[in-house]
Formats: C-alpha cells, structure tokens, sequence
C-alpha cells in the first residue's frame, strides 16, 4: 500500500534528521560540559518515549515512572559502586571492601543481595529485567482487577512515594538520601575523563536509537493498533477476543524497561545516582517532557525532553524560583492549547505548509501524507 | 425432562438465570434456548433487562446465579475474551468503533488470528487478511471507504462497521443490540439486506423494537417484561397473545 510505505518513509526522514542532530551538530557545537548536560537530558527521553508508548498509544498515565528510572539508575550504580569500592580503595574504612555509605553505618559485611551486582552481566540482565518484574507486578495486580485511569495514575504516584521513602530509609544499604556517589570506573575503564563522557554520549545515542526502533516496530505492529483501539473503546477489543490487560500489561512493562535503560545511562553520564530522580516530582516532570513533545510521537517526545531541559537549565540558572512556575505554566498552556505538543503544532501547521509549497511546485498531490504520518515524521522545533 | 429422552442439542441453553443489583432482580430466573440457525428476536418494554441478558451471555455483567451453556460450556465462569474465542460476537447498541483507526484497520484488528500479546507483535498484514477484510468490506457497503477513518462515517456507516467487525470473527452466535436504531429508512433497507445474508450459518440473537423489522427477520420471539419471559414463540402467536399486546405492544 503506497499509504503504508509513505509513513515508513517520513519516519525514516525523521529518525535520520535527530540522528545527524545528535551524532553530528550536538558534538560539532557543543563543549564537552554541554555535551554531557545534553546526554543528562537524553537519559529522561528514554522516559519519555516509554511514555509514548504506555500513555500515549495505551492511554495508561503513570505518574511514577521515576521508579523504574531509578531501578534502572540504583542497579547501574550499584556495579559501578562495589569497582569502585575495591579493596585498594577503601583501606581506611572499617571494613574494606564494603562501600563507604555502608562503612558509614556500621555494617560489617555486604548484604546478600548487593553480591551478584559484582557480575556486569548480570547487572545489564537486572536493569533490564528488574523493572519489568517490578512493572509486570504493579500491572497485574492492576489492570487484571480493571483498574485505571486515575485511580491507576495516582497508585503510581504512591509507588513512587513509597520507593523513595524506602531508599532514603534505608541509608545503609541503599546510600539515603545522599544516593550512590563517587562512581568510578567501569571494568576498569575510568567514566569521569572528557574522552569517556563523549564515548558515553555516543553509547547512549545508539541505546536511545534502539528503542526508538524497537517502538517504531511497536508502533507499526498490530499491537500498536490495539493499544490505540484499546484508548478509545476498551470493551470492543475485549469483545474482538483479546485480554485488554494483558495488553496494557506489556505497554507498561515496554515503558518500565525505557525507563530503566535511561537510568543506568544516568548513573553511567552523570556518575552518581540519588533518590531524588525517584520520587513525584521527577516522575510528573518527565510526563510533561512527553506532553510538552507531543504525546503521540516518538520522535516529538525527544525533542521535548530536550527543549524543556535545555529551558529548565537556562531560565533556573538566570531565575531560579522562577523555573517551577515556568513549568507549569508550561503543561498547562500545552494540554490547553496544544493536546498533541510540538509534534502537533509541526503536523497541523508547519507540514502542510511545506507540503503545499513541495505539491505546488511539484504539482503532484501527495495523497499519502496525512495527519497521523506526520505527527512522527519530522524534527517538532 | 423424560428419562431415555435425547435432550435435543441447542446451541445456546440459558436455564434458571438471574442477575440481581442491589438488590433489583433486572432478569430474574429466566430460561430460553437458542437452536443452531436460528434467529431469535427478544423485544419488550424499555428496562425488561434485555440488554442485560446479552450482558450476560458475552461476559459484561456476572450473573448472580445460573447458566448460560454454549456448545456444552458454561459461559458463565468465563472471562470475555475467551467468550469471544467459543465463538460469541456481541454487537452494541450505540455503535462501537475505533475512531482513531482506518477501517481496514478496525477490521483487521477483528480478524481472529495473533490476539496474544506476541501473536501481535508478530502479526503479518498478509494476503489472507487483505482478502477478508475486503470480502467484509463489501458485504457491509464500505469497499471504497477502507483507508478512511472511522471516525468519518456517517452513524449508520459506522453501525455496519461493527456489524463487519463481528462477520470478520465468523461467530456462530451473533448478537445483535438495536442494529437498525437511529437509521434512515434507506440505510434500514440495507442493514435488512445485510442481516439477511449474514445470519447463514449461524444463529442470531437480536434485540429491536421495530416491529416491521423483527417480522422480517425473526424465527421465534421472546417478549421480556420485569425480567422474565412473558411470552415465547412466532411472531403471529406473540402478536395475538393477550399479555403481550397489554404490555407491549398494545400502546
């Protein structure tokens, strides 16, 4: 179908135009300090788009996806924290070996479940597999028993509450409120040089590459129709024959797993991982990176969380007290005026634009682009 | 029932069923049987529960005690999905439609293969499926209207496309909630064509209260009043007994 084969197109138009952003401007303009702000940013749009997927094809709102960020985040940091607290290392505690927030407060011998996070591989299984359990659990006990919406949005809220509270508690094994600091190295390969920053960046863009391909197939697949269908009438595709749970199920543990990759990507570009990307307020943040980019592009939900991170960044060093009011006012005006974000101003009114002065010139009418194609088609800015 | 007396084989057997909310009996210890081919009509005042049978029957509503035996199996401890795949399709009063879809894609979504969550992931839109959805397509008049959005069609477009979406699932039991409600007069014509052609091979359940309609199309009648069954049988003896012309159809 020439429709079909259009879409794909304008997508790829659009994943090779924040491509050459990332990969080629972003490291030609900016310094490496910036650089490494911009990876920051990037690990929230693992967030966003997850969201894409979860709350915008789904229509799940979770509040709470900082929890899965941090699952991700404490479980990245919790291998780079045992390398960096070798034996060498930590010679003036009282229990060498141990790391230094545990010496700190008196425990004498690493906790069971701090050993296997000695094994890298085992590390990238638990980020990977961690949240999604996590997130299969919360899901199942959920939406098996129908419930949603904001019921299902302000259960997430309290998950998150509860997390941080039991990460800040729990200072001996977890850091508290200070979080995993002093991250070192990795394998044996120092993270905090200007080399390996710009190394990480790169890593990270190419994970971020990964999953937006990963949710372009969950886009383009029929599952992707279904969790549309799913946000309109959930009854009739109960009565189509599918388990709408089970469905919704995925989409939050698909959302989990994003989260999670940018949190160990956080820990990995920021060197240090703390309960404060845990809790409400940065889960609400991240919702508003994806609302602000338009919820129901992939691509949009990128530039989103770049856009608002790169005003947050500036406007909070110029108007510090300033910056949280910004931000609401922010999602107000774009849930008010613009439901669909930048994705959707560029779709409504920029694209056709273009597109008639293409067709114009072209003369040729281009029945294939339509509303939805664009909305993930092309750069939101 | 005689003992040495084969019990004659229905396709849907309702016996003793009732549903009580709060209290308020909507269908109260009802009992009915759907033969293979059949179409049956129910009618009756507003509020005599006949929705709620049909709720029912697909697994929206639980009942409070009784059984709904389909093909030999008990729908009634069975969860929606698995009573669409027995081979029970349900159709809505108020059309029940993805708007945000194309109506290809409304009918793909109906077609009964990859309905897991990986089954999904890896459904392939192949030749099968096209044809199917094009064969559907144009048995409910919507050929040329395949790439448009749902949410474009007029409502009686948008009632056949629900009733396609169920022909796509091929179900032996059809169910059908006021399909004609809200339609103009040629657009009934038309849905009385469709329903004609579809309800071969299989047995119809119909609610409808246009009495014109139902005397076209029905096999048998039941008239529901408070829940229960007032009268039962063709539309010439449902018409002429007394309790139903004092009830219903009288006014």
């Amino acid at each position: 179908m020439t429709a079909n084969r259009l879409v794909n197109r304008s997508d790829l138009i659009g994943i090779l135009l924040l491509a050459a952003f990332l990969v080629v401007v972003l490291p030609l303009c900016l310094d490496v300090f910036r650089l490494n702000l911009v990876a920051k940013y990037l690990t929230y749009a693992f967030v966003a788009l997850g969201l894409v997927i979860c709350w915008g094809y789904g229509g799940i709102l979770s509040l709470g996806q900082g929890v899965f960020f941090g699952l991700g985040g404490y479980c990245m940091a919790m291998f780079l924290k045992l390398e960096a607290s070798s034996v060498e290392n930590t010679k003036i505690q009282s229990t060498p070996g141990i790391p230094d927030f545990m010496d700190w407060n008196q425990i004498t011998s690493l906790p069971f479940f701090w050993r296997p996070f000695h094994s890298l591989s085992f590390t990238i299984a638990a980020i990977i597999l961690v949240p999604a359990f996590f997130a299969f659990i919360i899901g199942a006990a959920m939406f098996k028993r129908r419930v949603g919406g904001t019921y299902f949005a302000i259960i997430t809220q309290a998950v998150a509450a509860i997390l941080t509270i039991l990460i800040v508690g729990q200072q001996g094994y977890t850091g508290g409120i200070n979080g995993m600091t002093d991250l070192r190295t990795l394998k044996g390969w120092d993270i905090r040089p200007d080399h390996a920053k710009i190394v990480l960046y790169f890593v990270e863009v190419g994970c971020l590459f990964a999953c937006i391909f990963i949710a372009q197939f969950i886009r383009h697949s029929k599952l992707g129709r279904i969790l549309v269908a799913m946000r309109d009438k959930e009854d009739r595709v109960r009565f189509s024959g599918y388990s709408v749970a089970n469905f919704k199920i995925f989409a939050f543990c698909t959302a989990a797993i994003f989260s999670a990759i940018g949190g160990a990507m956080f820990a990995l570009n920021v060197g240090f991982m703390s309960p404060s990307f845990v809790g409400i307020v940065p889960s609400i943040e991240m919702v508003i990176y994806t609302a602000v980019g338009g919820r129901l592009s992939i691509l949009g939900a990128i530039y989103g969380t770049l856009l608002v991170n790169f005003a947050k960044t500036s406007l909070s060093e110029s108007f510090p007290e300033l910056w949280l009011f910004g931000l609401g006012g922010l999602f107000i005006t774009v849930v008010l005026a613009f439901p669909n974000g930048l994705a959707g101003i560029w779709s409504d009114y920029v694209a056709p634009r273009i597109i008639g002065l293409m067709t114009s010139r072209k003369s040729k009418p281009d029945a294939g682009w339509t509303d939805k194609s664009l909305a993930d088609g092309a750069p939101a800015e | 029932m005689l003992i040495g007396h084969q019990p004659k084989e229905f396709l849907l057997a309702v016996e003793a069923l009732t549903v009580s909310f709060d209290g308020f009996k909507a269908v109260n210890d009802l009992s009915f049987y759907v033969e293979e081919n059949e179409i049956r009509v129910i009618i009756g005042p507003n509020g005599a529960g006949k929705t709620t049978v049909l709720d029912l029957i697909c697994g929206k509503t639980k009942a409070t005690s009784g059984s709904i035996q389909f093909r030999g199996k008990e729908l009634t401890k069975m969860k929606e999905n698995e009573i669409v795949k027995t081979g029970v399709g349900r159709k809505f009063q108020t059309p029940s439609i993805f708007e945000d879809l194309t109506v290809f894609e409304n009918l793909e979504i109906s077609y009964p293969r990859g309905r897991t969550v990986f089954g999904s992931l890896a459904f392939k839109r192949d030749a099968v499926v096209m044809d199917r959805v094009e064969e559907v397509a144009e048995m409910i008049f919507l050929k040329d209207r395949l790439q448009a959005s749902a949410a474009e069609l007029s409502h009686g477009q948008k009632q056949w496309l629900e009733i396609g979406m169920l022909l796509i699932q091929n179900p032996d039991l059809l169910m059908l909630d006021e399909p004609v409600a809200g339609m103009s007069v040629s657009e009934r014509a038309k849905t009385a064509e469709l329903l004609n052609r579809i309800i071969k091979d299989r047995s119809v359940l119909v609610i409808e209260h246009d009495m014109k309609f139902v005397e076209d199309i029905a096999h048998k009648v039941t008239v529901l009043h408070q829940g229960q069954i007032l009268s039962e049988g063709t539309m010439d003896r449902v018409k002429n007994d007394p309790k139903v012309i004092e009830v219903y159809l009288g006014h």
